[in-house]
This record gives structure tokens, C-alpha cells and sequence, in this order.
């Protein structure tokens, strides 16, 4: 409400999702969903079943025969170019000769039905000649096996501030990888059409990357080929780079079949065929001073890429800009491996190699406060960052806003910290079993694609005479709300209600060449895209109405779907269509670039982010000393997302991504045998968080009256990815029960993922 | 023939692939495709169906997975899909619900959380004792936390991705306080009188034709999916169709399908044979029918053995128990089932039956000697396992009588075991009289741990006992190490449950378990 009681319409409400009612009924439509075509043929993809050898016979015959078999494709097939790297070249659509990893596509299928497919591929008949491969991340350090060559970051000397420091610590923590596991698994469907042009209807959060890659893989101009994506059923990153192979071999079915071809993943070869969060080995020395205050580290990070870079220099990257978490570090050099192993190739996982990164600085903390026999949580507020002579990241870039302290403060009070702290030493004395433990973890989280062209979006806007509205962007819609968000900025311009907008599916006819809907930044590019193309329209309604009604512009106001022209109020669709009989243009692109980025990877040095997200996070575990089962009894949370746009959508980021981020630091633990096949290839094996892991008590709260400092849409913070990352306090309260079995003599030296397992070998302390 | 309704309309398939699943009907068939696939081996519930079926009077809601239940198992009964709950321009309560808390986010597990969230109303809404009248905020609220373990109960066999679950559980609340009288109740006369009339014909049918088979009982003519009611038109088929396959629930063997892409010809249906379905009470035992399902189990088991209780709340999920079957659970003979470390632990037995020429042949063993080697089983040619029989707990004497039951595994919903152990076991005046210690995850088969139940028994009850029997069990097992665990892990645990085990028994107020419902 405004001081004059009207209504303020968009920004800063708690609508549901534009979906929700399609969901619960069913009607949400995906990819497998949409009705089937006349003639409809489905792929299946075959893989290899070595981790690296050269294929020497490949015989498909059995498979071309099998019952409802259409047509079978192998890298031969592929009328243009083979490799589909995202960014670097090494990702063929199929091996052509070379397999690294176990599960590589290899040939594909299509036949009458899905199962038909699936059944053929079992027939093939592959030999190998095999080579020895690299399966594990130490191996590959020890090689100095690299899919792109190493980098480093460094502010002042750290080699020397260690040296001079009081108290020194070098440890490694291993942090390991993450299924992305997002329900509805790989997907697309493409319908011939005519000149030869494809339409793709794809689960992608990178349309425009597909479209590039099909056009490739067919050898045709980029305007031939049209992707479509309405939703995906969760994203997470996994559908950033490693959606659109899929795309590409339904694609190359429907050029040489001219039939509908659909090719869907099974849960199964989803998760083998396709990449996860890299895991990481993080080696770090630290020197300190009394109070625990850090004074030089080093760190050597290194994350298993897999087979092929991807995604993954960016990726090491996010993490080596994260390893300072909220933590000042005076002279810190960080190294980056992007190591390469014979295993699928790792790619975007929420946070990109930031909560690595994070988890490393809160290692570090940890340490310190137990060689110092402090609580964590003293030597966490001192280490912060502030803004005014600790603000110079080792990356160069200057912390000109920082809700950290604050947030912390308050969290500190509104969760009882200490009492609860008291509380739990005296549980542990009378319980020798089960113990507890409690951490408060702050969360820092650079907002903007490092690479700095990404960071640009378009709109399109189309009023109609009835005063209804169509928006359209680049961004895509994965659960995240943000066609919500888009259709609340909008109506917020216009003063419409959101019933009146509609946000259509993305398509790169509608608007081209745009950047994946990642690095949290959907709502930040595109909402802001929206919003120019709104204001656009906008000025041209007001200088319409200006001149028609001989009225100064100021004394034209938008209100509760209405228009007031000085004394008189139209509504919004007469406004519409006066201008349309005026032959006033009702449609509008807009576009957006992040301001004030820069990046000078050479000298690693510049403001790579254009603000950061900010949160923590307090909480309390209890832990089976003899089995190493855990529970997760209660989190708080407050979490900075500057002027909310939607609260509710908001809260349901932060939720979620701390959900999933407890499964990648607790139950969610891939395995692989000795010949690098994947052994956790579905979820009887692989388990993500259940209801019964979501604590009983889950306070979460939005940091109040923090409008971001830097002009973005509303003032509004991403939230995406940096929520992830609160789930560290969860990993830190394990490692604070264990530390209280034997009173805080031995550190425990507990990794990711703390599996009961880990745990229990943490305690009898065999590493 | 089988026949069903699909919501409100009578389904009568003629002919049916014996292997087609219900969600593969739905989908392909029926087009309906509300209903979604997240992984086809029953661990994600996206597929999440309700069925309906009679109980005298009242219909009883069953959460299941769509994607391992084959079409067949339909026969008879109600199935109701996210597409039909809402009633013109008005979603039903649970959707509403789920609705008003934002408990969608990309919505591709949100059918599945709806049908099991109308199962947990069907199941606990609409009492009017239990409603309260505050409007349920969070899962804060600490009166609720029977409701949650409710809700955990019902929707532990739901993954979603993407909200964690908070406004999952509030709308559960909401849903269980808000209960309206929906379609389902308006039309549950109906309902039942159309499925009564469908089994009774089924029956009758069967009855008047003592011999159902194929060929002479004109209708099943094309049949491949079997629905024997009684143990004689069983063992009939099964002489019949001597490689039919036998279905309980399914939950294992429709794996083949879906996982292994298998075909399979022919399968008999054992839920509606009347001899196998029945729990029948004896002074000291009870005989529960093979094909009671697990949820059912729980429900006669929990007041007597309250860590059978626990166990059966972790046995996968509320839609697994309400199809997987306690003989299914035996005759699978995985080495990683839950139940049957209980019953050897607990001395239960095995019925089991076969009809040799015209001669029914029953014998009852040890549920221990039915294990042989990996998958192999003492079950012989036509023989099925009839019922379980087991022993009810000895009444309080001097003598402390005791069944502990530890589940360990990964995440606490809807995970097969690393290790189960069941440790039975009796100790009068500070000494082990009795001690049966079964454990699986750690051999070929569910086994008893010899050496250790030796070092347990007469010994007294203290630090120095338990260290031994920890050193033999080390030498009673020598299990592999898989994706679930390692096998140092299997040991080590194996034998700190030991020590929990003595902690358990002689100071009752140390809180022992961190996943335990009191
Ligand atoms: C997601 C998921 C989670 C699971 N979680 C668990 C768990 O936590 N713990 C656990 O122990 N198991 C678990 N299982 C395995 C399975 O659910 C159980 O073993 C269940 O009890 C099997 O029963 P069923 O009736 O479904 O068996 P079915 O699949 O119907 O049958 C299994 C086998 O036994 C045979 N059979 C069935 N009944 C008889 C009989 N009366 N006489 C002779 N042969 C018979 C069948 O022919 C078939 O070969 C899980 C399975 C899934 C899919
Ligand atoms: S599809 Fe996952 S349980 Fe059925
Ligand atoms: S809303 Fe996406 S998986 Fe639940």
C-alpha cells in the first residue's frame, strides 16, 4: 500500500506459482507429455562398457533387426559437425572410435515405441581394445592430468604470511560430487519441418546453446531450427550443457526419418550418461594468530572434470572465487586444477563450483577454532569481511556491501546460540551415545556469470487490444518461479493485475541468442529485460495519451488496471486499443547487460561479480556415535535477498536449495567400481534427501529492509544458487558432535559426504 | 478378463499383456499423462496412484507406485489418478492445500505428493477429534508432530527435488485438518457396489468353473494375468502354467520389467487368494496369509514387538508396504530383506504348500533353514509359501524378554539396509539366558550369527561378554562391500550394535536411536 491507500500492484507479493493449479491437477504439460504424432518414433542411446579403449568392432546388426526397429545411427551418421563442447571442444555426440568413460554414447536407436528402443540397444556387439584408465581424482593430481591447464589467484604474499604466522594448519578436506536428480530426467522431442528446419521441444535451460547445436550436428543455418522450452521438471544445472546431446540425436532421427522423434532418458542411463557436480580435493596451509585471525593461506583445489572440460574451467574457477567465503584473507594464493579422469564429464550443479569452494574457508574455520579450542562461531565473526579496511577479496575485487555481520548478529539471538550451545554440553556429559552438535555458517555468493557475455538478456513484450499482455524472454522456467517473477514485474509497470499476463514458453524465435538460465541470474537479466521492454510500451502509451488528451505526462497514472488521464480513469484495454486505432506499435523488445562487470583472467584480477547474496545458517544435529547415523534436528535461517520480489517463491529457494544441499554434504554419495562403472545409477542406491531429513523445526527468515545496493530489478538479490551452501552448518554440526566424544582432543576429520559411514570411520579415526 | 474402475469409469480389458504396468496403461494407453515416470523401479513415487478397495463397508485408500504395479493387480478395485480429483472449477482439499502453500515448484513430483497426500486424508483426516482449529502454519508447530510422523509415514516414499519438503508438510497439515466430503465419499456406495459386484462375479465365476483355466473357462480364454480366489484354483493354474510367475505385490519381481527389460508370458496373482490373505490369531502365534501386506503386518505386529513396529515404518515406503507382501519379502530370498532376520531371530516359521497329482503336501520349517545360498531357497518345484507363522512374544515373566531391531542405512525413508539386525534375547538376573541373533547385509542369505549368539548365552550381561561376542561375530560373517556400504562399515556397525544392544538392556533412560518414533 502506498500512503494514499492504493494498491501497489507486482513487486514484493507472495503470489503462487503461474503452474501451481496445472500441477496439482496433472495438467502441467512436459516433454513426455505432449501427445504423440502420427508415426512417432523414440531414440534410446547405447553406451560403451569400458571407461577408456579404442572401439574395435561395433557390430549392429542384431540391433538393426530387432523387432520395431526404425533406423540406427552411430558417429558416422552425422551430417555435420561431431564434437558438441559447449565451450571447449572433446564432447563428440558419439565416440568415434575413442571411449573415455564408461557409458559414452556410443550409437542410437529409434523405434515404434520406447521400450522397443530400449530393448534393441541391449543387442549390440562391442569390442574394445582397452587402455588403462584414470579413475581417480588423486590419480589425475598426481599425473597432472588436465582437461584445461591450471590457474591461480593471489593477493599479496601468503607463502611468507604463513611462514611468519603463530599457528599453522595443513589439511585437505575431500568434498565429493552430486547427482543432479531433477525428477523428470533428459527429454526432447523434434518435429521435422519444412526447408529442412528442426522444432525442438526440449528440457533445457540453454535453448539457445541446443539450437546452436543442432543446427551444427545437421549443418544448418541457426534460423532453421527452433527450440522450445514451456518447463522442466527441475533443472539444477544438469540441463545447462548436458540437456542438448539429446536434442541433437532425436534431431538427426528426425533429418534422416522425417518422423516426430522423441528421445527420453531412462532414469539410468540419465544418471550415467550424464555429468554431476565435480568433486574436489582441497588441500589448504593456513597460518594464525591467537584470536584465530587468518593471516596467509594457501589453497590447491582441484576438481574432477571428468573426460571432457564442459563446463568445468568456469566451474574450478567459482570455486577458487569462493574458497574466502565470507573471510577476509589478507595474503591468500589459491590454485585451481581442472583435473581429467576417464568418468562422464562433470558440469553445472546449483552454486558452480562455489560451495566447494565454500566448504573449504569453512574447513578452515573449523580447524582453527579446534586448535584454538574456541568456539567456531568466534572465530568466524572475527575472520569476516567488513567494509571498510578488511573489503579486498584475493581476487581484487572490493566488498562495498556486506549484510554478513548483521545477519549473523541476528541470527546469533533469534536462535538462542549460546543457550543452546550450554544446552547441548550438558546433553552430551549425560549421553554417551548419541551427541550433539551446533554451527552457524555464513553463505557469500558472487552474483553474475564469470564469463562476462553472458550476462546479457532479452524480452519481447506484446500488448493486445483487449489489454491482455504476452511477455516472452530468454529465460526458462525450471521450477524457480520465474515467469512468476517476470509476469509480477511487468504488471508492476503497468499497474495490471497478473491475470491479464501471460508468460509464454521460451523460444528462440521469440527472442534469440540468450544466455542459460543459470548462475541464479534468471530474474536479475531477464526480469530486468522485461522490465525495459515494459518501460518501453510504457512511455509509448504515456506520450500517446499525452498528446491525445492534451495532458503532461506527469498527470498520467497507472492504476489498478485502470489508466487515469488527468481527471478521466480508462481502462487499461481501452487504452490498448485507442492506441492501436492510433496506429501506436503495441510490441516491444527489451534488453539488458549487466553493468559495471570486468574480469582480467590473465592477472585474475576485477570485479567479476556485481554484488553478492548473503546468508547463514545455524544448525543442530544429533549423531549415533556407534552406527554413525544422524538426524538433523533444527535449522535457522536468514537469508538476504534484498527487496524480495515474491517472498513465498523466495522462502521456497532457500528451503529447497538447503534441502539439497544437506543431500550433497549427507546422503548423496556416488560410487564407482574399479572399472569406473557408476554402481549408484538410480535411487534405489543414490539417495537424495526424504521428507523425514527436512528438520522438524526449519525457521527461515528474509533479511528485512536490505534493498540491494546495486541497481538491480527492485532491488532484489538472486537466490537460485546461494542457499545451497547454508546446508554447511549441517556437515560443521556433525563435525562439532564428533569433536565432543572425546571432550575436543581429536579433531574430526570428517569429509563430504558425511554418510553414516563416514561418520563412523570418522569417530574410530582410519582415514 | 480383468476389470476395474478408472476413477469413476468401469475398465474391462479383454486381453492384457501380462507385464504391462499401470503407469505404462495410463500413459501410453490412456494418454493420461498426469501420472509421471521419474525412475520406473518404485523409489521416487512421481508415479503415485491410489487404489481403492472394499473393505466390508468402507473403501480403504492405498498410496502405491504406479510404475512397478502391473494392470492385472487392478482387478477388482478403484484407481484414482491426479486427473480426476478436482470437481469442476473447484480443486479437491489435498491439491488446494498444496496449492496455498506453495508446495509445488516444478511440479513434476507434485501428482504423486497430491494422491499420496489424499491417501494420508483418507487414512487420518475427517476425525473430528483431531482436528484443531488453528489454522497450521509450519511444521513448527509441536502439537502437530504426531501428524508429521503421520505425514512422514505416508509421503517417505515421495522425492521432490526442489522444495524440500517444508510447505510439503504444511499442506499435509492443512490437509489433514481440512478434510471436506469430496466425490469419493459422495459416490462411495456406488463405488463399492460396482467392485462388490466385480469380485463377486469374479468368484462366482471361478466357483461354478472349478477349473478356471484358460481354455475352458470361455472368457479367460486370452487371458495371461491369472486371479486365482482360493488355494485349490491356484494350485491348478500353477500346474497349468507351470512357468507362470507368482506375484505377491510386485515390488520385487516387477523389477525384471522395468529394470531388467525383461518379459514375463504369464503371472498369477496371489493377493486374492482368501487362504493367503488372512491373519489368523492363535493363543501364542499368529498365522499371517503370504500375501498380507506389509503395512497390514505392521498393524498386527505393532502392539506385540514395538521395534517390528519401527522397522516396518523404515521397510521402503508407505506405498511399497501397501503393496509388497510379507511372503514376498521371504520368497525373494534377497539377501538384504528386512524381515527375514526378524523371523529367524524371533523363531518363525514357514507354511508351505504344493499339490502333488491330486494331494495337497503342507510342511512347516524353521524360517532360518529356507535360506540355502544366494537366492537359493528350500521352496521345491509348485510349493508356495502359504503363511508365516509367528510367535508372539512370551509373556513378562522374571526372565526380561526382549526383540531389538536395528535398520541401518543411509537416509531414514524408503532405504534397503546396509545392515539389519534382530537380536532376540532373554536375560534373568543379570544373565543371557537366550540369544537369537539374526543379521542381513552381511552374507549370501539372512543368517544367524553362531559364534556370537555362543558367546552371548549364559554369559552375564556386562562389557566383557559383549567384546566377545563382538570378536565372534567378526568371525560368523564375512560380507561384501557394495554401493551401500562398505564391508568394514557392515562389520563395525554389526558389532557396535552390540554395545547398543547392552546399553538398551540395562539402563533404559540413554537415549540410544536418533530415528526412533517413541
Ligand atoms: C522402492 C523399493 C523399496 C524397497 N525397500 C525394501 C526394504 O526396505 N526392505 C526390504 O526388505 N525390501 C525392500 N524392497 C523389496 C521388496 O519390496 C520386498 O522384498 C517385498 O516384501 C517383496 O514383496 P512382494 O509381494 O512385492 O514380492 P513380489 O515382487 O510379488 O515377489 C517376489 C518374488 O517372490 C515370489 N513370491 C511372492 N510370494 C510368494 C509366495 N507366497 N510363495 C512363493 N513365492 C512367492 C514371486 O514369484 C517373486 O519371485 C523394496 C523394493 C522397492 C521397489
Ligand atoms: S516412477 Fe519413480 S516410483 Fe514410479
Ligand atoms: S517440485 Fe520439483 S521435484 Fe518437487
Amino acid at each position: 500500500m502506498t500512503k494514499t491507500g492504493e494498491v501497489i500492484i507486482g513487486a514484493g507479493q507472495s503470489l503462487i506459482h503461474e503452474s501451481a493449479a496445472k500441477h496439482v491437477t496433472g495438467e502441467a504439460t512436459y516433454i513426455d507429455d505432449q501427445p504423440t504424432y502420427h508415426g512417432q518414433l523414440f531414440a534410446c542411446v547405447g553406451g560403451s562398457t569400458i571407461a577408456h579403449g579404442e572401439i574395435t568392432t561395433l557390430n549392429l546388426e542384431a540391433v538393426r533387426s530387432a523387432l520395431g526397429v526404425v533406423d540406427v545411427i552411430t558417429a558416422q551418421s552425422v551430417p555435420g559437425k561431431l564434437d558438441i563442447g559447449p565451450v571447449f571442444p572433446g564432447d563428440p555426440l558419439f565416440s568415434e572410435g575413442l571411449v573415455e568413460y564408461w557409458g559414452q554414447p556410443i550409437f542410437a536407436v529409434a523405434a515404434i515405441s520406447h521400450e522397443l528402443a530400449k530393448k534393441a540397444v541391449q543387442l549390440a556387439k562391442i569390442d574394445y581394445k582397452p587402455l588403462e584408465p584414470v579413475l581417480d581424482l588423486n590419480e589425475a593430481i598426481n599425473q597432472e592430468f588436465y582437461v584445461r591447464p591450471p590457474h591461480r589467484m593471489q593477493r599479496g604474499n601468503a607463502e611468507q604470511a604463513i611462514d611468519n604466522s603463530v599457528h599453522r594448519i595443513q589439511s585437505t578436506l575431500l568434498v565429493g560430487g552430486q547427482e543432479h536428480f531433477y525428477l523428470e530426467g533428459q527429454a526432447s522431442t523434434v518435429v521435422p519441418q519444412e526447408d529442412g528446419g528442426m522444432l525442438v521441444y526440449t528440457s533445457t535451460q540453454n535453448p539457445t546453446e541446443t539450437q546452436k547445436l543442432v543446427s551444427d550436428v545437421l549443418n544448418l543455418p541457426m534460423s532453421k531450427v527452433d527450440v522450445v522450452t514451456r518447463r522442466m521438471g527441475g533443472g539444477f544445472g544438469g540441463k545447462e550443457t548436458q540437456a542438448a546431446p539429446w536434442s541433437c540425436v532425436a534431431a538427426i532421427f528426425a533429418n534422416r526419418t522425417r518422423k516426430v522423434v522423441a528421445c527420453r532418458l531412462s532414469r539410468r542411463d540419465d544418471m550415467v550418461m550424464t555429468g554431476k557436480r565435480h568433486n574436489f580435493i582441497n588441500q589448504y596451509d593456513v597460518g594464525f594468530d591467537d584470536d584465530g585471525m587468518i593471516s596467509g593461506i594457501h589453497y590447491t583445489l582441484a576438481g574432477q572434470c571428468g573426460y571432457s572440460p564442459d563446463l568445468s574451467d568456469a566451474i574450478v574457477d567459482r570455486a577458487m572465487f569462493h574458497c574466502d567465503n565470507a573471510y577476509y584473507l589478507p595474503h591468500a594464493t589459491v590454485d585451481g586444477l581442472r583435473c581429467k579422469t576417464h568418468t562422464v564429464s562433470n558440469t553445472a550443479f546449483r552454486g558452480f563450483g562455489g560451495p566447494q569452494g565454500v566448504i573449504a574457508a569453512e574447513a578452515v574455520i573449523d580447524e582453527i577454532a579446534f586448535k584454538l579450542k574456541k568456539d567456531p562461531l568466534e572465530v568466524r565473526k572475527r575472520n569476516l569481511y567488513n567494509t571498510i579496511d578488511r573489503n579486498i577479496t584475493h581476487y581484487h575485487q572490493k566488498i562495498d556491501s556486506f549484510s554478513i555481520s548483521a545477519i549473523v548478529d541476528q541470527l546469533e539471538k533469534e536462535s538462542d546460540y549460546w543457550s543452546r550451545r550450554k544446552g547441548i554440553q550438558e546433553f552430551n556429559a549425560q549421553s554417551p551415545i548419541l551427541k550433539k552438535g551446533l554451527a552457524l555458517t555464513p553463505v557469500k555468493f558472487g552474483i553474475s556469470f564469470t564469463v562476462s557475455h553472458l550476462n546479457q538478456a532479452g524480452a519481447l513484450i506484446h500488448l493486445y487490444t483487449d489489454g491482455s499482455i504476452q511477455v516472452n524472454h530468454g529465460g526458462t522456467e525450471m521450477g524457480q518461479g520465474l515467469m512468476t517473477k517476470v509476469a509480477q514485474i511487468v504488471a508492476s509497470q503497468f499497474q495490471v493485475s497478473t491475470d491479464s499476463i501471460i508468460v509464454t514458453a521460451t523460444r528462440t524465435d521469440k527472442v534469440p541468442n540468450t544466455s542459460p538460465t543459470a548462475a541464479s541470474s534468471g530474474t536479475d537479466l531477464n526480469g530486468m529485460a522485461a522490465l525495459n521492454a515494459a518501460r518501453v510500451l510504457k512511455q509509448r502509451l504515456i506520450d500517446f495519451l499525452s498528446e491525445k488528451y492534451n495532458t503532461p505526462a506527469e498527470h498520467i497514472r497507472f492504476r489498478n488496471g485502470n489508466v487515469k488521464v488527468a481527471d478521466q480513469t480508462l481502462s487499461f484495454a481501452q487504452v490498448t486499443n485507442e492506441a492501436w486505432l492510433a496506429r501506436v506499435s503495441l510490441s516491444s523488445t527489451g534488453f539488458y547487460k549487466t553493468p559495471k562487470i570486468h574480469y582480467d583472467r590473465e592477472t585474475a584480477s576485477g570485479n567479476p561479480f556485481y554484488y553478492f547474496a548473503n546468508g547463514a545458517s545455524v544448525s543442530e544435529v544429533v549423531v549415533d556415535t556407534l552406527t554413525g547415523e544422524y538426524k538433523l534436528l533444527r535449522t535457522d535461517i536468514i537469508h538476504d535477498v534484498g527487496n524480495s520480489i515474491n517472498p513465498a517463491l523466495d522462502i521456497g529457494q532457500i528451503e529447497g536449495g538447503f534441502i539439497q544441499g544437506l543431500g550433497w554434504l549427507t546422503c548423496e554419495e556416488l560410487k564407482w567400481n574399479d572399472e569406473g562403472r557408476l554402481l549408484t545409477d538410480g535411487p534405489a542406491t543414490y539417495k537424495i534427501p526424504a521428507i523425514s531429513d527436512t528438520p522438524e523445526i526449519f525457521n527461515v527468515s528474509l533479511l528485512q529492509n536490505s534493498p540491494n545496493s546495486e541497481a538491480t530489478v527492485f532491488r532484489s538479490k538472486a537466490v537460485g544458487e546461494p542457499p545451497l551452501m547454508l546446508a554447511i552448518s549441517a556437515w560443521c554440526g556433525i563435525r562439532d558432535a564428533i569433536a565432543s566424544i572425546d571432550g575436543r582432543t581429536t579433531f574430526p576429520q570428517l569429509n563430504a559426504p558425511a554418510t553414516p559411514e563416514e561418520i563412523l570411520k570418522t569417530i574410530h579415526c582410519d582415514r | 478378463m480383468i476389470q476395474f474402475l478408472l476413477n469413476n469409469e468401469l475398465v474391462e480389458l479383454e486381453t492384457v499383456n501380462a507385464d504391462t504396468t499401470v503407469l505404462g496403461y495410463l500413459r501410453d494407453a490412456k494418454h493420461q499423462c498426469g501420472t509421471k515416470e521419474g525412475c520406473a523401479s518404485g523409489d521416487c513415487g512421481a508415479c503415485t496412484v491410489v487404489v481403492a478397495e472394499p473393505n466390508g463397508e468402507t473403501l480403504e485408500y492405498k498410496n502405491i507406485n504406479s510404475c512397478i504395479t502391473f494392470l492385472g493387480a487392478l482387478h477388482g478395485k478403484q484407481l484414482i489418478t491426479v486427473e480426476h480429483l478436482a470437481e469442476p472449477g473447484q480443486l479437491h482439499s489435498v491439491q488446494k492445500a498444496m496449492v496455498d502453500h506453495h508446495g509445488s515448484q516444478c511440479g513434476f513430483c507434485t501428482p504423486g505428493f497430491v494422491l499420496s497426500l489424499f491417501a494420508l486424508q483418507k487414512s487420518f483426516g475427517g476425525n473430528s477429534d483431531n482436528v484443531h482449529h488453528h489454522a497450521p502454519r509450519s511444521a513448527n508447530i509441536h502439537e502437530s508432530s504426531d501428524k508429521r510422523a503421520n505425514i512422514d509415514e505416508y509421503l517417505g516414499g515421495n522425492l521432490c527435488r526442489c522444495t524440500g519438503y517444508r510447505p510439503i508438510i504444511d499442506a499435509g497439515l492443512q490437509s489433514l485438518e481440512n478434510h471436506q466430503t469430496d466425490q469419493f465419499d459422495k459416490c462411495r456406495e456406488q463405488t463399492l457396489h460396482t467392485l462388490n459386484t466385480i469380485n463377486h462375479a469374479h468368484q462366482n465365476a471361478a466357483k461354478e468353473n472349478a477349473n478356471i483355466i484358460g481354455e475352458n473357462s470361455g472368457k479367460d480364454r486370452n487371458s495371461r494375468f491369472h486371479v486365482p480366489t482360493n488355494l485349490e484354483q491356484l494350485h491348478e493354474l500353477m500346474a497349468h502354467y507351470p512357468t507362470a510367475r507368482l506375484l505377491g505385490g510386485g515390488t520385487d519381481l516387477s523389477l525384471e520389467v522395468t529394470q531388467q527389460l525383461k518379459s514375463l508370458e504369464r503371472i498369477i496373482l496371489l493377493t486374492r487368494v482368501s487362504e493367503l490373505t488372512q491373519v489368523v490369531e492363535h493363543d501364542d502365534h499368529f498365522a499371517i496369509g503370504a500375501a498380507v501386506s506389509l503395512s497390514k503386518t505392521r498393524e498386527v505386529l505393532a502392539p506385540h514387538y514395538p521395534d517390528i513396529n519401527e522397522l516396518l515404518l523404515r521397510f521402503g515406503s508407505r506405498q511399497i508396504r501397501n503393496q509388497g507382501t510379507i511372503g514376498g519379502n521371504v520368497a525373494n530370498a534377497s539377501p538384504i530383506g528386512d524381515f527375514p532376520p526378524v523371523l529367524i531371530a524371533i523363531d518363525a516359521q514357514l507354511e508351505l504348500e504344493r499339490k502333488a497329482s491330486t494331494q495337497i503336501k503342507s510342511r512347516v520349517i524353521d524360517v532360518e533353514d529356507y535360506f540355502l545360498d544366494y537366492k537359493k531357497t528350500d521352496l521345491r518345484e509348485g510349493e508356495i509359501i502359504r503363511s508365516i507363522i509367528i510367535p508372539k512374544p512370551s509373556p513378562p515373566s522374571k526372565t526380561q524378554s526382549n526383540l531389538k531391531v536395528y535398520k541401518i542405512s543411509k537416509r531414514i525413508d524408503d532405504d534397503i539396509s546396509a545392515v539389519c539386525a534382530a537380536i532376540s534375547i532373554e536375560v534373568a538376573d543379570n544373565t543371557i539366558a537366550t540369544a537369537r541373533v539374526a543379521l542381513g547385509g552381511m552374507a549370501a542369505i539372512p543368517k544367524r550369527a553362531t559364534l556370537c549368539e555362543k558367546a552371548l548365552c549364559g554369559a552375564p550381561l556386562n562389557k566383557e561378554t559383549i567384546t566377545k561376542a563382538q570378536t565372534a561375530l567378526k568371525d560368523d560373517f564375512q560380507p561384501i562391500g557394495d554401493a551401500r556400504a562398505s564391508a568394514k562399515y557392515r562389520i563395525r556397525v554389526a558389532q557396535n550394535l552390540l554395545s547398543k544392544l547392552q546399553i538398551e538392556l540395562t539402563n533404559t533412560s540413554i537415549p540410544t536411536r536418533v530415528t526412533y518414533h517413541d
